[in-house]
Order: structure tokens, then sequence, then C-alpha cells
């Protein structure tokens, strides 16, 4: 920009005065630290720091001086001007500040306020904690089974060495599904609703050869009055190991590292001699568990034994070449002791407030 | 099983201080489940004496009968003045001897005696009865004591009435019927405490004779291998059964009904021999044992008339059949009051004949359960010998010098058994001694060599068939304890499943989503079926748990929005579930499976066969939802579940699922429980997985479910699980955006709509996003507008706003030409 050269003016050059240069930096200074917000003090920058402010007005004056003092006084106008700028800086820094404050403090909230616009979902804790069982087994290299709920009577009894006349099929309370009515006239369908998780063991080992790890996690049935601790619908995990030179020690292996993962490390088993159909010898089980909600303690927790050769059989491994191990127990079971629930129907019922409690996973 | 620890010592040497802890324990250990242990010396605390009832006086101004007594109680009340004592039982006379506790003392439940005023005059004690002491028994009122009995008032009455001894309540497993014995029992304990077991089973005992007891001719030899019988005449028939048997019978929970009856009892827990007594008068002509004629009737002792199966089988005398063998007694030849000539018959029967029988007519007796579960083929002549002089020592009476014994014995049971086979089935280094030794104890007959054991197993161990059954013992006698604990190293797995992975994968989504899951009873009405209009045709059971509920499930929903009415009425007014599980699909050509043997695997053409019976069992997943999906509050209202929320969680599962959206496809459907104008059908490469939208009001109705309840239903296993994911390609160079607003037939589906203008826009169209729809007046009736925000983008370089407009009107052209829209504004 370029400036109109006024015809020298002695009033003016009074301006050149350094008293005059002190009051203006004087004056500006002060109207910079009155100015309290960003709107003042950009005002006061014109009074101050703009073309007609002292300091620039005085500035215009310096070509009217004879040139012996003109270095001088353009020295003590920049003097001026710079203390004023800085002045001025010193301020803008403080009062961008405060107002970036203000803003912050106009827009707080209250965090407080509740945030309940989703309701949370939830997964059941049977499902998650079949799913950690599942995974704890996979992570040794299992593999998950399944198989279907309606089953064939052979696989559910058969094939586990519970024939027809057996006792053990009147222990196991079973659903029976009605014969369709045919021109054959069979009343029996030969199918149940299964009573555990083992027939996914015979049809296992039908279809794979061995070696076979393998957990079987499932719903399973039984005629039993719905109760605190008893229901016709619950589940089940069940582990088959078919191998050569399995022994009850790799059982027991299995089944303490189990309950270690599953109850901490203090937990191991206890076992008593126990008779099943599809095992020989069988054995029941107790874990110690030293977080019960009532004490550490023995818990009874499952069923388990060395494959029966007559199940190797009936499922084409010959017991000679090949040994076994299988164990189970209830989901429902193990979920009640070791989270201490006390109704097994809060499980069935369907109450959001039941599987919300748990969340995403089972702790 | 509920035996008196006294008498189990009367067979093994146990130790004389033996505690309930160590006894409990033991029997853990071998396998014998205890229900309980308790102590009857400590069940009732205090004075608990024998009295004598001086008098009786009958206060009759109450709404029930009381009697004011004095009582004989010796010096147990410290001053051998008569006690005064109310009592509200009345089956006693002055002079009855009864049992009287007194003031401080305190009976089974912790109720406690004392000294008070009722009916208005002091009562010091009471006169107990049985239930009232804790002992088993059906009789009512107060005991009184038989005349056999010697003590005198004031003596401790605990041992009169039994409270004298340790009651060992056990189940024992279904293979060891041997177990349901004393001598079974006694010779477990014997094994847990090393302690001498004498056996009452090898009793030696007189040989059958060549006279037959009583003529008898077995014409099955199958059902019945052994009979044997012996007669003893003149009994006094009003001999009462001895105080001790009565006890013991009491204790194991059966009634006492007359001595011949109560002797087969107590030999039967005794020995574990089932026996019968005829009344050798009654029985007409010789007896034949054969399996009955269909349709047969048998009147048994229970008074039920029977029809029976040729399974059946009976013991016969000239009248027909006169006892259901092995089960039950009839009527005709039971010992009666004043049966004299009793003739014993102990035989042994197939077992699994005898547990057809009990199916069949429902007696599930103490007699069958030993015999289902196996009895000893060698007892029949010590149960005989000891019954007859168990009988001939209370009754008094002569035994019949004839023996019978029709034997028809099988092969016994040889078992070779490698010397390492328990080791390797074990893991723990038994030397063949051990495992001699063992199986010696277990009452096999052992031949140990370098290299196998050689067992003939004993008669009572029927269950003893193959090595791994001798492996059974040689651990649970050598301890559970002493396996070690081996981790086995399995090979390596391959991980989840694609499906099972996908499993997961949704129930995370849907959790993720804010619906909760819910595991809920597959048993469904039928009225619910047709409630939902669901086909009718489903797996029946044919024992439901409830007649109301006898099919399975062909949906997730029945049971599903009966768990969302539960919450809605406990208050869960905004509720979202989800669900995932099998449901049963009925095949009516499917036939019944075929029957398929054990000795093998089965042959494939079979098991394909017998697979192909089992109904189609589908994996679903099903969502229900009502109230706000979003809740109103203080940032605003809140948003009503509604259709298009089941639809998205449709989409959801599929997106969860990896199948591309561009294999979904949602259209409009009409299917039964939906809202026929708010249904979709979701279809995945061109099948129908599921269902998903408004629930049909008059189903909510019918329902008492909430107006506008959601339901989304997918067959996951109709879905195809995706292969490797394609490598995404996306370009860096900028968008151009532009957004159209077509006018056109408000009939025009929309996901019609957005697909006409994918086909258009070619391959720059890189989304379409519906943003607005929008109908009024202006527009004309029938017609809306339907707002979309096309961004466009090339792969290789930044579009010219002339390329991205080109592509718009291509893509506007052919929902032009399809369905007559119209650009808005344009």
């Amino acid at each position: 920009m370029t400036y109109r050269h006024d015809p020298y003016d002695p009033k003016q050059a009074a301006m050149l005065d350094p008293a005059a240069l002190d009051d203006a930096v004087a004056a500006a200074d002060k109207a910079f630290a009155d100015a309290t917000d960003l709107d003042a003090l950009a005002a006061q920058k014109v009074a101050h720091l703009g073309d007609r402010s002292p300091v620039s007005l005085a500035r215009r004056e310096i070509g009217a001086l004879p040139p012996a003092a003109k270095a001088d006084a353009g020295k003590r106008v920049n003097e001026a001007r710079t203390a004023i700028q800085a002045a001025y800086d010193a301020r803008l820094v403080v009062l961008e500040a405060e107002q970036a404050q203000r803003v912050l403090e106009t827009e707080t909230v209250d965090v407080t306020l509740p945030w309940d616009r989703r309701p949370r979902g939830a997964r059941h804790p049977l499902t998650t904690l079949m799913e950690r069982v599942g995974d704890l087994f996979v992570g040794m290299g299992y593999e998950i089974a399944e198989g279907p709920e309606v089953e064939l009577e052979w696989a559910n009894f058969d094939a586990l060495n519970i024939s027809p006349d057996h006792p053990a099929r009147g222990l196991m309370d079973t659903f029976w599904v009605k014969a369709a009515e045919s021109s054959t006239g069979a009343t029996e369908s030969g199918l149940v609703l299964r009573t555990h998780t083992s027939p996914v063991q015979a049809r296992t080992m039908l279809t794979r050869k061995p070696p076979i790890y393998i957990v079987v996690p499932g719903r399973v049935y039984r005629t039993d009055e719905l109760d605190a601790t008893h229901s016709p619908v619950f589940h089940q995990v069940e582990g088959l190991v078919v191998d050569k030179g399995i022994t009850m020690a790799h059982l027991k292996g299995t089944l303490d590292h189990f309950a270690k993962a599953m109850f901490g490390a203090d937990a191991r088993t206890r076992w008593r001699p126990h008779y099943f159909p599809f095992t020989e010898p069988s054995a029941e089980f107790d874990v110690w568990f030293a977080e019960h909600r009532d004490g550490p303690r023995w818990v009874e927790w499952g069923g388990c034994g060395m494959v029966n050769p007559n199940v190797l059989r009936a499922c084409g491994i010959d017991p000679e070449e090949y040994s076994g191990f299988a164990f189970g127990m209830g989901i429902e079971r193990t979920l009640m002791f070791r989270n201490g629930l006390s109704d097994m129907r809060e499980m069935i019922e369907g109450d959001v407030r039941f599987s919300r409690a748990f969340g995403m996973e089972v702790h | 099983m509920k035996v008196g620890l006294s008498w189990l010592r009367e067979h093994v040497a146990l130790p004389a201080d033996l505690t309930e802890a160590e006894l409990d324990l033991a029997l853990n250990n071998l396998g014998i489940e205890v229900e309980e242990i308790a102590d009857q010396r400590h069940s009732v605390q205090g004075s608990l004496v024998v009295g004598k009832v001086l008098t009786i006086e009958e206060l009759t101004e109450f709404k029930k009968p009381i009697r004011f007594c004095t009582v004989d109680v010796g010096q147990a009340n410290g001053t051998g003045a008569p006690q005064e004592i109310i009592c509200g039982a009345r089956n006693f006379a002055v002079g009855d001897r009864v049992v009287v506790i007194l003031p401080g003392g305190v009976l089974p439940g912790g109720f406690a005696i004392g000294a008070r005023k009722t009916y208005g005059r002091n009562s010091h004690g009471m006169i107990c009865s049985a239930a009232e002491l804790g002992l088993s028994g059906d009789h009512d009122g107060i005991i009184i004591l038989p005349e056999s009995v010697t003590a005198q008032p004031g003596d401790d009455a605990r041992p009169v009435v039994g409270l004298d001894d340790i009651e060992v309540h056990v189940t024992v497993t279904p293979d060891r019927g041997y177990q349901m014995s004393v001598r079974g029992l006694a010779r477990e304990l014997g094994h847990a405490f090393g302690a001498r077991f004498t056996d009452p089973g090898l009793a030696p005992a007189p040989a059958g004779t060549a006279a037959p007891a009583w003529p008898v001719t077995i014409q099955d030899t199958q059902g019945c291998d052994r009979f044997a019988a012996r007669l003893v005449r003149g009994i006094d028939p009003a001999a009462p059964t001895p105080d001790w048997m009565a006890r013991r019978l009491l204790t194991a929970g059966v009634r006492t009904l007359g001595l011949a009856i109560d002797i087969t009892n107590y030999v039967m827990l005794e020995l574990g021999q089932p026996m019968h007594a005829f009344d050798a008068d009654r029985i007409s002509g010789g007896l034949v044992v054969r399996r009955a004629t269909e349709g047969e009737k048998l009147t048994t002792l229970d008074g039920q008339a029977r029809v029976l199966s040729a399974e059946d089988m009976v013991i016969c005398d000239d009248t027909g059949p006169i006892s259901l063998a092995a089960v039950m007694g009839g009527q005709t030849s039971e010992v009666v009051d004043g049966t004299v000539n009793v003739l014993f018959e102990a035989a042994h029967w197939d077992p699994t004949m005898v547990g057809r029988t009990a199916r069949r007519h429902k007696l599930f007796s103490e007699a069958a359960k030993r015999w289902e579960r196996g009895v000893d083929r060698e007892l029949c002549l010590v149960a005989i010998d000891r019954a007859v002089k168990l009988l001939v020592e209370y009754g008094g009476g002569t035994p019949g010098d004839e023996i019978l014994d029709l034997n028809h014995p099988g092969e016994p049971t040889m078992i070779s058994m490698a010397a390492d086979k328990p080791a390797r089935l074990i893991g723990v280094d038994y030397s063949v001694d051990r495992i001699g030794d063992i199986l010696t104890e277990v009452g096999c007959d052992t031949a140990v060599y370098d290299d196998r054991v050689d067992v003939i197993t004993p008669s009572w161990r029927p269950d003893l068939r193959e090595p791994a059954d001798l492996v059974e013992e040689v651990v649970r006698l050598d301890g559970f304890e002493k396996v070690p604990s081996v981790l086995p190293i399995a090979p390596p797995g391959n991980g989840l499943t694609p499906s099972q992975r996908r499993k997961r994968s949704v129930g995370r989504t849907l959790a993720e989503q804010g619906y909760v899951e819910v595991l809920s009873y597959p048993f469904v009405a039928a009225s619910a079926l047709s409630t939902l209009g669901l086909p009718t045709d489903a797996v029946r059971l044919a024992n439901p748990l409830s007649d109301e509920e006898p099919f399975m499930r062909t949906s997730l929903l029945p049971p599903l929005l009966a768990a969302l009415k539960r919450n809605v009425g406990r208050g869960q007014r905004d509720a979202a579930l989800f669900e995932q599980g099998l449901v049963f699909l009925p095949d009516p050509a499917a036939g019944v499976p075929p029957v398929m043997g054990v000795a093998g695997r089965p042959d494939p053409a079979l098991w394909e066969k017998a697979n192909a019976s089992v109904p189609a069992q589908p994996w679903h997943v099903a969502v229900v939802l009502t109230g706000e999906y979003e809740r109103s509050g203080w940032w605003g209202p809140g948003r009503a579940a509604m259709w298009s929320d089941a639809v998205q969680a449709a989409r959801d599962v599929l997106a969860a699922s990896a199948v591309p959206a561009a294999s979904v496809d949602i259209s409009a459907a009409e299917q039964a429980p939906w809202h026929p104008g708010r249904c979709a059908a979701i279809t995945v490469d061109g099948v129908v997985v599921g269902y998903a939208g408004e629930l049909h009001p008059a189903v909510c109705t019918a329902l008492d479910l909430p107006k506008r309840t959601c339901a989304m239903e997918l067959d996951l296993d109709a879905v195809p699980l995706p292969g490797p994911t394609p490598p995404p390609v996306f370009s860096t160079y900028p968008p151009a955006l532009i957004d159209v607003a077509l006018v056109l037939s408000a009939d025009v589906p929309a996901g019609q709509v957005e697909a006409a203008l994918t086909e258009g826009a070619g391959p720059l169209l890189e989304s379409v996003r519906l943003f607005d729809v929008y109908a009024s007046e202006q527009l004309g009736a029938g017609q809306r507008s339907l707002a979309y925000k096309l961004t466009f983008r090339a792969p290789d370089r930044t579009l010219t706003v002339e390329e991205a407009v080109a592509a718009r009107d291509a893509a506007v052209a052919v929902t032009a030409q399809r369905f007559g829209a119209v650009l808005r504004g344009a």
C-alpha cells in the first residue's frame, strides 16, 4: 500500500516526541488490557495499531524531519510500535484462550444423563458356556460334533450297549416318538428324543476313523417334570476319545485339566465307581470347587469311563486295536453351581433379565 | 436297599469302632451310592423307655377323643410313681406295654418333649408311635410291644423298637444285582475294610432228593433253568414273626404279612434270592412251569386281574396259572391265616423275561428288581434250607424229607484276560499277582499265568462277561485314587466347522442388535400350530410331558412368542428375543427304521435307510419383538418395533453368514403367521430361506400378544455357506454424488426400483441408497416419490460431471422404461 505524502506539518511533528510515543504505548497497553473480549480487542487494535493510530501518524512524520534526525526518530517509532504490537499479541492469546474456554463451558452437558435408547441384547449363558467348553477342547485339538435331537432308538440305546431289555433303559425316562399311522401297522416309531448326547458318539464312530477326539455339546430330553433342579429339556456336553493306547489315566488327565479351566487352578476331580452301559470301567466324578457360593467343596459333576468294547464293536472299531474314553456332564448343573444359581426354571422361561445378566459371555 | 449295620456285621467282621463317615466313604469308593446313613441311637434324645399302661380315662368334652393315662415307667422318672400322660391315640388298652418319652427328651425333627398342661390335665411326656420315633412302617397309632418282648417298664426302649442300630440306605447300580442283599453288601464292605467275610450264600445246604418235594414239570427251561422246592408241614398258623425279623423287614421297607411270607422276604433281603411260599393245601395237583398263553388270566396277590402275554412265565396247577413267575404270586395259592402246610419255592428265572414281564404289567416288585439285575442261580437250595429252618424254628412244623431241585445249568462263564489288559486300559502297572488277588477276592476262580489271567466267574456275577468287566473290578478294588492324571495329546484338529462358526456369528450379531437369546422348550400344542397357521403335520410324542403339547416344533415361533408374552406379562414391554435351534419336520413317506444289530458296524445300506426315517431337523434362527425398538427418553421420542426391524434382522443374519448382498432378495409375500401386507420373503440365490415382518393382527389377538408384534424366522441350514471372501475392490478417486427423485406408481416395490437403477447405472455406480419416500396429492393418487442418492466412482480416474450425469440418466431411463418413472423436478 502506498501512502500519500502529506506536506510537512510542524504540529504533527510533535507526535515524534519521545514522551508522546511513550504515552501512546502506555495508552495502548491500557486499552488492550481493558478489552475484555476479542471484539473489544479488535476495536482497540484499530485505535492503536491502525492507520490513524498515534504510532502510524508518527511514522508518517519522519519524512518531514531533517535527515540527521530521521534515524533516531525512526528507531523510536519502531520501538513504540513493536511494544504496542507485543502488548496486543499477548492480550490476544489471553482473550482467545478465554474465548475457547467460554465455548467449552457453554457446551458442557450433564454426562450423568442415562442412555438406554437401545436396550441391550444378550446371549443365553447355556449357549456361551457350551461354547466356552467347546473352545477349550478345540484348543486341545478336539472337534465339535453334532447330531439330531429326534434320534434313532438304535443310536440312542442299542449302539451304546443298552439293549431293549437293559434295565438302564428304565432309568432313562425317555420321550418316544409316536409311530406314524401307516399301512405297515408299525406300532413303534423306532425314534426317541435323545436322552443323552451319547448317540453322537455312535454317529461319529460310524462316519470317522480313529483317532477320534470330539466334544458334543447339545440338548437332551428326559421325562422329568420341571422343578428347581430338573428339567425335561436340558443340555449336556460329552467328550469322546478313541485312539491307540488310550487309558483311564488319560481320562483323568483330561478331566483334571477341564476342571482347572472351568473352576480355577485348585480344581481337581475325585472319582467313584459307577455303572454306565456304554463305558466299562465307569465312574462318577466330583470336582473340587474352591469358589463355591457356600464355601470350598466337592461337587458332583458328571460321569465317565472307558468306552465299552461292545460300543466299539457296534460301531465297527476293533477294541483290541483301539481303546477310548468318554465323559459327560450337565451344562445347566455346571452353570448352576459354578455361578451360584438356585432355580433351573429361570434358564427356561426366557425372561430377558436372566440372559442379560450374563451378557455376551459367561464369566 | 435299606439295612441295619448289625445285620451286615453278622456276615462281615467290620471294625468295632467304624464311624458313619468311614462307612460312607467306603461305600462310595465301592461304587455304592449312599442315600443316607442314619445312626438310630442318636435319633431320639433323652429318656425313651418301656411303659405299662395302668389306667385310661376317656376325656369326651373335646372335639376328638382324648385319653388321660397313667403309665408305669419304673424308676425312669426318678420316683417310680405312675406317669400322667395325655394321649390322642386309641389303639391300646390297660396292661399294654408302650414306648414313652419323658420330659426333656427330643424326638426326630427337633420336637422337644416337656411337661405341659393340655386338655385341662398335666401331661408329663408322650406315648410314641413308630412315625414319631422316625421309624418306617405303615402302622397307625402308638406302638404296642408284643408279648415276645421281655423288656420291663423303665427299660431303655431303643433296643426294643430298633433304635439301637445304624441304618444304611444305599442305591446299587443296575449291573450289580448281587449287591441288593445283605450278602452282597457285606461282601463289598469286606473288600473295603479288608474284613473277613463269611458268605451265607455258600452255606452248606442239603442237595435235591430223588423223590420230589412236589411234582413239578418245567416246560420252558430257558425261562426257568432251576426250580427248587421243599415242604414244611404242620406249622402253627398263629405263630408270630419274631420281633427282630419284623424290625429288619420294617427297616427295609417290607411289610410284615405273616411268618411264612415274612421268611421269604427275609431270605430275599439276606441272600438276594426271591422266593415264594405256597399253601400246599391250596395247590391242586402237580405244578407246571411254562409260558403263559396269550390272553390267559391271573389275579395276582395285589388283587389285580391280569391278562397274560405269551412271553410271561407262569406256574400252574391243575386249575391253571397260580403265580406270575418271578414277579408276583397269585391269590388262589398264597399262604393265608390258616395255612399249616407251606411249600417253599426258590427258582432261577431268565432276567430278560422277568424284565419284560415286570414292564408289561408295571409290576416292579422287589423280586422283579433283583431278577432283572441278575440273581445267583446257585442260591436256590441254600435259600430253601434257610427258609425251612427259620419256619421250623419260629412256626414249628416238620420239614419234608424230599427236596426238589430241577436244575438245567448252563456253561460257567470263563474269561481269559491278557495280563497287561488292565494296565493298557487303566494306565496303572498292576502286577499279575495283584490282578489275581483282586479277582479271587471278588469270587472268581482264578488261574494266574505270566501273560494272562483265566477266571471262572462267580455265579452271583452274571455281569462279568469279558476282560473289560474284570478290569473294572481291578481298578475299583485297587482304587481310582491310584490312577495317575495324564493329559493325552490329540492330533491337530480343524477348529470349528463353517456352520458352527456361523451359528456363533449369528448369535452375537443378533445380541449386538439388542435381541436377547432364549432357549425355550420345543414342545407345542396343536392349537399353537393352527393359530399360527402352520402345518399341523408335526412329529408327535407318544408320551408327552403334557397332553396339551404333544408335538415337536416345526417353527421356532410358537415357544418364542410364548416367551415374549411372558416377558410382556412381567412388565418387559419393550422386548426383542431371539432363538436358534432345531425344528422337526416329519416326512410322511419315511418308514420305520430297519432293525440293526450291534455285533458290528451296521450295513451301510441299512444305516442309510435308518437315517432316512429320521425327521429332517434343520437349524433355524428366529426373532420376535414388540414395544419400542428404540426407546423414548430425554433425547426425544423412541421408535416402535416395526416390520422393517424384523426384515433387517434377517439381513443382519445373512450378513453375519457372509452372504453377499447381491445374493439376497427381499420380496413381498403372503405367509402365515405374518400380516399379508407386511411380510417379506427372504431369498438367497433364488431360494426362499425364511420370512420376516409384522404378525397377522388375528394372530396377535389370538395369542394375546401386543399389537404389531413382529417376527422373523430363517432356515439357516438353507443358507449356503460362504466360500473365501473375494478381495474387496474400491477406488480411491473422488466420488460423484447425484440425487435423483423418481415419481412412479406406489405399487412398484422399492427393491425393484433399486435393482433397475443398479442395472441401468452400469459399472460406475458404487452405491445406491434410498433416503426419502414421499407421497402427496400433488404427485397424484397412487403415485409416490422415491429419492435416491447415487454414488458413482471410477476405479482409475476422477469422473467428469458429464460421465456421472450420463450414468445417472441411463439409470433413470431403465426405471422410466420399466416402471414409467419420471425424474421429479426434471
